[in-house]
Formats: C-alpha cells, structure tokens, sequence
C-alpha cells in the first residue's frame, strides 16, 4: 500500500475539484513517519505491528506510536532502495528464499533503523499475529536481535470450505473467548511497558472512529462497482488501503476516508473513470509488485483496463472491509475481540480459500477477468493461487492472467516477459468481445444493489 | 502387555528394518478393504502434530501425510502451486491430484505456514468429498485462554470426525487411545535414550525408520515393533567407533531423503534430532485420568516439545537447541533447512549466529526430499567429522 504516497502524482489523471487523496495521502503519511522520528524526543512508546491482526485499537487506547514494518519494507521498494537492503541481508547470511519485507527489515536493522524516509524509532513492544506465518519469524528476529518484548496475537481462521462463522453463534463464541482471554494479556502486558492504566473509554473512543471509517471505506469500495470504475483498486487503492491501516482509528483517517467517498461519488456522478475509456474490467489477486508499481498499471491502462477491485483491499486491512463488522462501544473490550475474531476469518479466508472470495467479488465488480500476480518470496499470497486460477477457470470461465515477480525485490521483475503476457492477456480479451459501455454500467451498479 | 522377545541375531533386526523401509516407501493409504482391523476409514494429517488420539478413538487410521520422497515424478502438482513452495507441499499436493490419497477420509493440516494452510483449500477444491480442514492450533500458547481454546477446537475437530464415522466417540475411547498412544511415546523416548547412551548401536537413519513405521499403522501394532526393535538393538553387539557427537535440526516438517541421513550416519553420531518431532510432540505422558480432551489440550501447551513452527515464550530457539546439545552431550550441530521453507530457513540462520557466539561448531546443511544425489554431502559432511575429530583430539 502506500505506494503513490511517496512518489509525485503521475500526469493525466482525473483533477479533484477540493481534495486529491494522492496528495492528502502523501501528506498523511509524511507526517506518520515525522512522528516517528519524533517519538524518541517525546518520550513516546513505540510498537511494531503487521497490517493484518494488530490489535491497533488496544495500542491507541496507550498512545503507542506505530511502526508498520511491512510499510517501511515496500517503500524501500516505491523510492528503488530496497535492492540495496536486501543485499546487506543476504551478506548477513538471509536466504535468497524468504519473505523480501523481512530482508528489507534486516537490511534496516544492519543500517542501524536509517530508512530512505527517515530513521525508524527502536519498537517497546511487537505484536505478531498468525495471520500469515512469516509475521511470527519476523517478529522472533526482533526478539532476538532487539531484545522487543513480543506478543503473537493468535486468530483463527475459516477451518473448512463453506465455513459459515456468524455472530454469537457456537463457534464464534468459541473463538472470541480466545481472542478476548490474550486481549486482556496484551492490555496488561502495555500496562507494565508504558506504566499506564489501560481506560476503557480511550478504546471506545478509538473504535468509535475506526466504526466511521469502516463506513466510509465501504462505500468507497462499492463505488468502484460502478462503470466507469471511479478509480483504480490496484493504484489508488494502496494509497487508501495505506491510510486505514496506518490511521486506524485516528481522527485524520476518519476525515481522509469521509472526504475520499465524497470525492469518488461527486466523479462518479460527473461520469468520469479512473481511464479515459473503460475497456475492461478487471480483478487483481495478490499484492504488488512496488518496485514496478507505475509500469505494472500501464501495461493494463494502455489497454483501457482497470482494476475495479483488489482482494489485497480486503485483506491487507486485516478483514475490515464488511459493512457487518461494526464495533459495540457500549463493551469495548468483548465487542473488539467478537469483531477480530470475525475480521481476522475474513482476511484468512481471501487467501487460504481464496476461490469462495474470488467468485463473490468477480460477480459484485462485474469484471472481464481477473489476474492473479505470484509473489515469489511471499508464500501467504502465492501458495494456492496457481491452484485457485484452475478452479475458477473450470467452474466460471473467466479469463485470467498469471503473472510471477516480487513485492520489492528488483530482481525478479522481467518487463519484456510480462508485457508479452499482459498484451496476449489482452488479444484473447478483445477477441472475446466485452459488454458495450451501456450495458456494463447496468450489470456493475446491479451488482452492487444485490450485494 | 507384549512378551519381550528374547533377541536372536543381526538378522531379525534387519528384517524389521527392512519391512518400516519398505512402509516408508509406500506413500499409498489403506483402502476400505484393506484397513487394519477396527478401523473404518483415514484420516491424513499433514506435519507438525496432530492429536491422533482423536482419530484413533473414533475408528480413523491416523496416516502422517510425509510428501512423496525422492522417487515421485510430479505430473500436476507444478502447474497448481507457485514455483516457490517447499517439496512436501508440492508433492502432498501431487499426491492428492494423482489419486494416491484418494481413499482418505480427511485430510487437516494446521498453521505452521502458509504454505501448509493453503492445502486446505487446494484439498476442498480438488477433493470435495474428503473432510479437508485446517485444526487451528494456536501460536500463541503463553496466554491464559490457550487450553481451553484448544480443548475448544478438539472437540469441534471430535464433532466433525463423529459425523464422519457415524457414532460417539466416547471419553473412555479417548482414554485407551492416549494409554496407547503414551506407550508410543515411551518406547520412542527409549529408543533416543539408546542414541544418546550408546549411539554406535542404532544409526539415526535406522532410529528413523522404526519411528517413520508408525506414521501409517495402528500406534497398536508400532508399539510392539518399538518393543521388539529396541530389545534387538539393546543387545547388539557392534564396537562403539570413532565418530564426532551431533545433533540433527531441521527434519521437523519436510523429511531428509534417508540417503541424507545415512550419509551423515557414515561420518557422525547423531545423539538427537528433531526428525517427526510431531510424533514425540509430548515430553511427558498425557494424563490418563480426567477429561481426555483436556489432557490433549493440556499436554499441548504444558509438556510439548519445540519446533521452528511454534511460537512459545517459554521455548527460545536456541534455548532448546542448546538443551538438545546439552543433554545429548553432543560436540556439535548440523543445522539443515528445506529448500524454499522459511520458518527452517530463517530459523537456521539464527541457530548459525548462536553457536558462533557460542564458539560451537556446526555444519549447515540445505535439502529438498526430492533430492538424488549425495555425493557433494558426503563429502562436506565427511571433512566437518574430520575437522571435528581433530579440534577433540
Ligand atoms: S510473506 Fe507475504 S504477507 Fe507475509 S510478511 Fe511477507 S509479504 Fe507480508
Ligand atoms: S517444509 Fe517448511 S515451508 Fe514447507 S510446509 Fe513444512 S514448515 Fe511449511
């Protein structure tokens, strides 16, 4: 995410008219990483968390300062530095087949925390969760390397194909219990490492505006069911999806998520795209690649494709993405663990039953095809999409694209090979033939009414 | 209880040795028809652990799902998993799509890794009929709710298993499985004290096997094999040779080809290792009293081992190598990896990094249990011996 945060706004995209997100965005997240530098001077407490099962309204309730090391990992990538960090860890001795976020982070760590954007303050506490694996080695490194206290948030996840998890019932008490029980662990254990006392009323607080800009951030979502897609998921979305994670529950997300829907829905009602002519629609499975972010939407944009959706929006914010998953401020503590447990299943399941996920979005974002990007050091990812592609294949007939490269690492991006491939992706496409304009802008705001 | 028998000769014991090589190689799984008795269907449980109890009260042939070995030619399998994933994932998979488990009646695998959660959906959409699941075991057992939680997800798994087999399967079931299953333990724990205390009578490749037999019979028949096998080994009379002491890490999800570890037994001891560690998961007995979900799920956050795959604070990494090499009184590691397995890779790197600091010397070694050829090991493997005979001399 976050990727045209730091970078200057591209040319010929559409003029807000009060606020551009790109350059709010960019704004917001200079000023995140000020803050960061800041937070030694201020005596402020510092913990490390992981996009996905972090437990970021427990850390505001004790005004932690927040590091997310994956965004540190993938700008090194968005400013062309991380071959560089990943290069000092592999001469530490990292293998050339894990996970680049964490070499980049290791390559940080032997830099003594001096990043491309400023230096990285010293974490007080880590937490980890299970949600993908490589989060609880990374988080060891820590351990071991820094002496951080560390915390592995354990959150279950859809068990079965056809999980149907709903509220209250056995299963989600069940599993709520359990997420509740290590919430109060965690509490006590920032009681101890800021000498504060844990106030209730701070995390309702927090949740009340984590509840708005769930609101927003749905409705923002379905926006981009509309033809033409008012933006593109795989591009701008970063820069949103960058926002909810790293302003969770902080006043300046809830006014950045409020002013972004207003701004898509005004461009939605002048009928204006995210591309000057809307081809296809398309759905994009996988994370980026932020190393080749601008080229990677350029080869679709030239074809007038757009990413109408991206299942990175759903679980990269750790689950959050469903109208349902608000927030009873009225029992702070239970209603957060009720929502996690729920939130977290949905985050896992785009990704371990990923087939179940894909079909729904596929239909709500009434797409041509879809195009699944492999990343080669992330196995949460990549692991069971060759797999998924085959399924959908045979059972919906959409066309699909699969691409392999890296999210940061320089070395496995090979333009000519995947431009060959995108451009075939898109002859089959063409000679397919697509629903005139018309049409499409039926079937996508039909979706969304059903969804 | 078994009758020891008394020991004969050299002969027997390799006749025992060569029926668990031959169990070793079959990666097939018992049809209806050709179920032990007492068992009506499998259930197929990827690495690390796996409460078999559960299954074995209810009928179910717990069969350890271990890859596909060096001999299986992957005809599918690389068409629908990323070039990037580990062996035994691959061929796990491989295996599901060439029908070689199609008789299974489930299949769970657990959040070790990514790669392995992914199995469950690959197993859902490939074998719709086969109850394919993830068991939730969870990574954070430090915090106060941890057993019950995972009393919590075993009777759930109970439940699933129950509807499979079509009756209760009762508390006093569950008991006479983990009596079974504590002996299973015992004699395995015999069977590495022998490693320790008298390492020239049983090889790790040979200890591996034996143990590797119970992965597809019933934990019944395995015991009297243990019992048998290690009276056998007990008295054997071979001459305790010249060989560096080590201990063996990385052998707890993927498994080394047996030439592997053959070739580390021509040069070295391996007083211990962390080779199916999942089937010595728990270092002490489970209670046989009480609740026996609770005793399962009590064991597993009280008295269990320690792998790369599991977070515990209690259990740093180098913590429990440093006790592996304390106890074993081994001269030094070998440290190995699966390829493309990061939890073994980066777990390497941090065992690597201790024992430099603490000046011990250690070989690293990186495998894929489709690997062929050993010659390039044997001999890294044979100047790490030598170079660690000369500094004991
Ligand atoms: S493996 Fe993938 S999801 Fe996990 S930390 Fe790395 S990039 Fe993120
Ligand atoms: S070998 Fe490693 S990467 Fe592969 S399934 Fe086992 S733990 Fe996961």
């Amino acid at each position: 995410m976050t990727t045209e945060i730091l970078e200057a706004a591209p040319a010929g995209t559409v003029a807000a008219a009060d606020f551009d997100p790109r350059v709010e965005g960019q704004r917001l997240i200079k000023d995140w990483y000020a803050g960061l530098a800041e937070a030694p001077r201020r005596g402020q407490h510092v913990a490390n968390v992981f996009v996905m099962g972090n437990a970021v309204e427990i850390l505001r309730a004790f005004d932690f300062q927040l590091v997310f090391p994956e965004i540190n990992s993938l700008q090194t990538g968005v400013r062309k530095a991380s071959g560089e960090y990943i290069r000092l860890s592999e001469d530490y001795g990292m293998s050339p087949d894990v996970c680049s976020y964490v070499k980049a982070d290791v390559g940080l760590m032997l830099k003594e925390n001096e990043h491309p954007v400023g230096r990285i303050p010293k974490a007080h506490l880590a937490i980890a969760s299970n949600m993908c694996s490589t989060f609880i080695k990374w988080a060891e490194i820590w351990e071991r390397w820094l002496k951080v206290p560390t915390f592995v948030l354990d959150l279950p996840g859809q068990r079965a194909t056809n999980w149907r998890v709903r509220p209250g019932d056995a299963q989600h008490a069940a599993d709520s219990r359990w997420v509740e029980a290590q919430f109060r662990d965690l509490i006590e254990k920032c009681e101890k490492i800021t000498g504060k006392r844990f106030d209730i009323d701070r995390l309702a607080e927090v949740e009340e505006r984590v509840n708005q800009m769930v609101f927003h951030w749905n409705n923002v979502m379905a926006l981009n069911r509309m033809c033409p897609a008012p933006y593109n998921a795989m591009l701008d979305g970063l820069t949103y999806i960058g926002i909810m994670n790293v302003y969770r529950g902080a006043p300046e997300g809830v006014e950045f998520m409020r002013r972004l829907e207003r701004q898509l829905k005004a461009k939605v009602a002048r009928g204006e795209g995210r591309v000057a002519e809307e081809r296809f629609r398309l759905l994009f499975s996988g994370t980026p690649c932020y190393v080749s972010m601008r080229r990677l939407v350029e080869l679709f944009e030239t074809w007038g494709g757009v990413f109408a959706y991206s299942d990175y929006l759903t679980f990269a914010a750790g689950g959050m993405d469903a109208g349902e998953l608000v927030y009873d401020t009225s029992r702070p503590l239970e209603s957060l663990a009720e929502i996690t447990a729920l939130a977290a299943q949905r985050g896992l399941s785009n990704q371990f039953f990923a087939h179940e996920r894909l079909e729904q979005q596929i239909r709500d974002y009434a797409v041509d095809g879809i195009v699944f990007h492999g990343i080669k050091s992330c196995r949460f990812v990549s692991s069971g999409m060759a797999d998924t592609r085959d399924y959908l294949n045979k059972r919906l007939a959409v066309p699909s694209l699969y691409i392999e490269s890296d999210l940061i690492d320089p070395r496995y991006w090979s333009d000519a090979q995947i431009k060959n491939r995108v451009d075939a992706f898109f002859e089959a496409l063409n000679q397919r033939g697509v629903p005139p304009p018309g049409d499409r802008k039926t079937i996508a705001a039909e979706a969304g009414r059903a969804a | 209880m078994l009758t020891r028998l008394a020991p004969e000769n050299e002969a027997e014991l390799t006749d025992l040795l060569e029926r668990c090589h031959a169990a070793a190689r079959d990666n097939s799984v018992p049809g209806k028809d050709s179920l032990p008795e007492g068992f009506s269907g499998t259930i197929g449980h990827f690495p690390v652990y796996f409460p078999e109890e559960i299954a074995h009260a209810g009928g179910l042939l717990p069969v350890n799902i271990l890859g596909g070995g060096n001999k299986l030619e992957l005809k599918h399998a690389d068409a629908r998993m990323g070039s990037f994933v580990c062996s035994i994932c691959r061929s796990t998979t491989e295996l599901g799509l060439n029908g070689t488990l199609q008789d299974l009646t489930g299949f769970v695998t657990h959040p070790i890794c990514d790669a392995a959660k992914h199995l469950a959906g690959i197993w859902s959409r490939n074998l719709p009929e086969q109850l394919a699941q993830i068991l939730y075991l969870p990574q954070n057992v430090n915090s106060r709710g941890a057993t019950r939680y995972i009393a919590a997800e075993y009777q759930r798994l109970r439940a699933d298993l129950e509807r499979k087999v079509g009756h209760v399967i009762s508390d006093e079931a569950l008991r006479r499985s983990i009596r079974i299953y504590n002996e299973n333990r015992r004699l395995l724990r015999e069977l590495y004290a022998i490693r320790r205390d008298e390492p020239w009578k049983v090889s790790c490749a040979e200890s591996y096997l034996l143990m590797r037999a119970g992965t597809r019979m019933p934990r019944e028949e395995h015991n009297a094999i243990l019992d048998q096998a290690i009276d056998l080994i007990r008295h054997r009379s071979l001459p305790a040779q010249d060989k560096p002491r080590v201990v063996f890490l990385g052998g707890f999800c993927e498994q080394p080809p047996l030439e592997m570890l053959e070739t580390i037994d021509d040069a070295c001891f391996v007083v211990d290792d962390d080779l199916l560690v999942g089937l010595r998961w728990f270092t002490q007995d489970v209670p046989e009293s009480g609740d026996p979900v609770w005793a399962l799920a009590e064991s597993f956050v009280e008295r269990s081992a320690a792998s790369p795959v599991q977070h515990d604070e209690r259990k740093t990494k180098e913590g429990y190598l440093m006790e592996m090499m304390r106890s074993s009184k081994a001269d030094a590691a070998i440290l190995t990896a699966a390829k493309f397995c990061e939890p073994g890779l980066d777990e390497q790197l941090a065992w690597s990094k201790h024992l430099d600091q603490a000046g011990i010397q250690y070989l690293v070694l990186e495998f894929e249990e489709k690997m062929t050829s050993f010659e390039q090991m044997a001999m890294q493997v044979e100047t790490f011996a030598e170079s660690l005979l000369f500094a004991l001399a």
